[in-house]
């Protein structure tokens, strides 16, 4: 790592080098230690600076608290609709899938089956949706102060947890409803694991959502392609059918997404039924790493000089 | 050096036009299929070197493509904003950065907050550098003033607890203490810009860069924010000021940049820098167009100005102590009661020097033209921007600022000055006697 700084350094020092001609080349640590900030044409692919997202924190919480109170100014029924916005989906699922499609439902009750399905994919899908107009929709900010961009998709992944609570907490209600009623769910250890999966789930989205918003700065192709593709991405996600209905020679294709194994661990844990494979979990979180490390990579490379290109 | 606390050493950036907004994902990939098969890049002009090939291969524009120290040749579609700028800004200056548009004013002040990477060159800086680049970008519409602050503190870099200590102070500065908790979309522009402003002041950051934003405003707050500003240097604190305001400048910068084209021009004194800025403003055309009333079915518009020396000639500029005019055409669409065309003089400054009036006539419709002719007042050398203002009954119709601008340069033939700059605005002698008490 110290070398490839040092390279970076000999890099950067070449494209000042007729001004530094006579002179000897500084160590960057000597500069660094006179100067509190640096300007320079470009960093490295790995230079993060993440610190930067942590010191304004209180502004990342400030965008949480901004999306969530103005989002429901002059409406009426307020974050009542993150309520009814779940139950017609389900309600529709249930009528169509279950009762005209006649998908199975690894034998649960339909509504809890949607429901879980539906809360998960609803997370997600927000989650990239808000995250991939980051560049686009705060050019003007963007274009007029600094502060670490990260801070702006973190603050929707976060805002949208606060939503995915109060849907959590419908399905909840529901699945205590069937239980009392004496349904054919079996809540498990597992539950625990949700915090997991809510995490992994907000990585994922945040991950494709900057990678998709860092290349719309060139592209705005991919902004179109984004909002259908989230659409057909659910179903090639078990958000309306299980795994366990699939026949073995497309199970591979629908596994490799790694929604798959999120949605399909989350239903399991809460109702007892379905495919729980810690290897699919796992897969899951590995990809996720990955896309998000290359999210950050991408979104902090761009960052740079966006303003130039949109 | 120990007390700079910023150093700007020869900086760069270049800026693409239009290549970058039009580039979709299809031309690339096009471009990438034709390399593939070893096929020129399709969208290469006739002439223009494979250079679009290079750029094609990174996401980033061109940072990454010209380490340069000197100009390097650039294509039709690239200029350079700032070219090679090294300043120095030395603790509790107050420095201002003048320029005409395109000069690279915001540029520099943007790569200074961060906004963009510069293309090459290197800024050194010490303390936190917040900016009042257009003030108020952060605010959001449905939010009310007190949670507006808050946001916009904290996109300017302040924490929560530092805006708690300070909301009293910047609610009072503003002047909003009855629309706290009113949404700012209900809020006059006035109050808007005051309240933006406000936290801004506040934060207290070791450097700040302001960009006009003292445009809006009321007379009396803008005084408020000058006053502001000058606090903030007197604390130690530096201040970077761009703006086109030369009574500003020259009343709050202890030192001033001229920039022009991306160029460093001159540095220093303040007064000698606005001097060289004013006497820089050459301007290339003779006949001021001068832009269409926004009145609908107006009955008459002035169309052109021309400033002429007095036997009619359009010049440049009129050498101090010789008499000019200056000769407006315009267009009487309808018979007209009680016309009158006037005519204003301001300084640079925004000083109203001079307003004069034709006498009140009917005009049938018809072309016309005014002649105003001035024989005996000699004005100082400088830029004299020209209002023009027609009107019936005393109801404009027709009213331009900036129509044209009367420059003043040099001596006249026979005229007898012993200096022509800095010397004030009027210099008629004074009838002045001399004699032994």
């Amino acid at each position: 790592m110290t070398d490839k700084v040092e390279t970076l350094y000999k890099n950067l020092s070449f494209i000042g080098k007729s001004r530094r001609d006579s002179q000897e080349i500084p160590s960057p640590v000597a500069t660094a230690e006179k100067w509190d900030l640096i300007i320079r044409p470009k960093t490295g692919w790995f230079d993060l600076h993440l610190s930067d997202l942590w010191r304004y924190r209180d502004l990342t919480l400030l965008f949480v608290w901004r999306d969530f109170v103005a989002q429901y100014k002059q409406t009426i029924l307020g974050p009542l609709w993150h309520l009814i916005q779940p139950l017609f989906t389900t309600a529709l699922f249930t009528l169509v899938f279950s009762r005209v499609a006649k998908l199975s439902t690894d034998s649960l009750p339909p509504v809890l089956f949607y429901m879980a399905g539906v809360s998960c994919w609803n997370y997600f899908a927000e989650c990239l949706n808000r995250t991939s107009a980051t560049f686009i929709q705060n050019a003007a900010i963007f274009g007029k102060v600094y502060f670490p961009r990260l801070s702006v998709p973190v603050s929707v992944v976060l805002s949208n947890i606060i939503k995915f609570a109060i849907q959590f907490a419908l399905f909840l209600v529901f699945v205590g409803f069937y239980y009392s009623q004496g349904a054919a769910i079996r809540p498990n250890i597992y539950v625990l694991l949700t915090p997991v999966l809510l995490l992994i789930m907000a990585a994922l989205g945040l991950g494709l959502g900057i990678i998709v918003s860092s290349l719309t700065t060139k592209y705005r192709d991919l902004q179109v392609l984004v909002t259908f593709g989230v659409q057909l991405l659910m179903f090639v996600t078990p958000v309306i059918y299980p795994v366990s209905m699939l026949s073995q020679q497309y199970r591979w294709l629908i596994l490799a997404n790694p929604m798959t194994a999120l949605v399909e661990t989350f239903r399991y844990s809460f109702l007892g039924a379905g495919t729980f494979d810690l290897w699919h979990l796992i897969y899951s979180a590995g990809v996720t790493l990955m896309i998000l490390c290359i999210g950050v990579v991408l979104f902090n490379h761009v960052e740079r000089t966006f303003m130039d290109t949109v | 050096m120990s007390d700079s606390v910023i150093e700007i050493d020869n900086l760069w950036k270049k800026y693409c036009l239009g290549a970058f907004g039009t580039g979709t994902l299809r031309h690339d990939f096009n471009r990438w299929w034709h390399r593939v098969r070893g096929k020129p890049d399709p969208y290469t002009k006739v002439g223009q070197v494979q250079k679009s090939e290079v750029r094609s291969r990174s996401l980033e524009p061109t940072s990454d493509l010209c380490p340069l120290t000197s100009e390097v040749p650039l294509g039709d579609d690239e200029i350079w904003a700032l070219r090679g700028v090294s300043i120095e800004v030395k603790q509790g200056e107050i420095l201002g950065i003048i320029g005409r548009n395109g000069a690279g004013k915001s540029t520099l002040l943007k790569i200074l907050s961060r906004v963009t990477a510069p293309t090459s060159g290197e800024v050194r800086v010490k303390g936190r550098i917040a900016s009042l680049l257009e003030v108020g970008t952060g605010f959001h519409p449905e939010l009310t003033g007190r949670e507006n602050i808050f946001l916009n503190g904290a996109i300017l870099g302040m924490t929560k607890a530092e805006i708690w200590s300070k909301l009293d102070e910047i609610v009072a500065f503003a002047e909003i203490e009855k629309f706290l908790d009113t949404p700012v979309k209900r809020y006059s522009s006035g109050m808007y810009v005051r309240l933006a402003f406000a936290v801004a002041a506040h934060l207290e950051p070791e450097i700040l860069l302001v960009d006009e934003v003292l445009a809006v405003g009321d007379a009396a707050f803008q005084k408020k924010c000058l006053g502001k500003m000058s606090d903030v240097a007197k604390q130690g604190r530096t201040v970077l000021f761009v703006s086109h305001n030369m009574a500003v400048v020259r009343k709050l910068c202890n030192g001033a940049i001229l920039l022009d084209q991306g160029r460093k021009v001159l540095s220093g004194d303040t007064g000698v820098v606005l001097q060289k800025y004013v006497e820089n403003g050459a301007r290339t055309e003779l006949i001021y167009k001068i832009p269409a009333p926004k009145e609908e079915n107006p009955p008459g518009w002035a169309k052109t100005l021309t400033v002429e020396d007095s036997t009619g000639k359009p010049t440049f500029a009129i050498p101090v102590g010789q008499p000019w005019q200056v000769r407006v055409r315009f267009d009487i669409a309808r018979t007209t009661e009680s016309f009158i065309i006037a005519l204003g003089l301001r300084t640079t400054e925004d000083f109203v020097l001079r307003t004069s009036w034709s006498e009140a006539r009917d005009l049938e419709a018809g072309a016309y033209e005014a002649v105003f002719r001035e024989e005996s007042i000699f004005l100082g050398s400088g830029h004299y921007p020209i209002v023009i203002g027609l009107s019936t009954h005393e109801r404009p119709f027709h009213y331009v600022e900036n129509a044209g601008v009367l420059d003043i340069a040099g001596f006249a033939e026979g005229i007898n000055l012993v200096r022509v700059s800095n010397v004030g605005v009027l210099l008629n002698p004074l009838r002045t006697e001399i004699r032994k008490v």
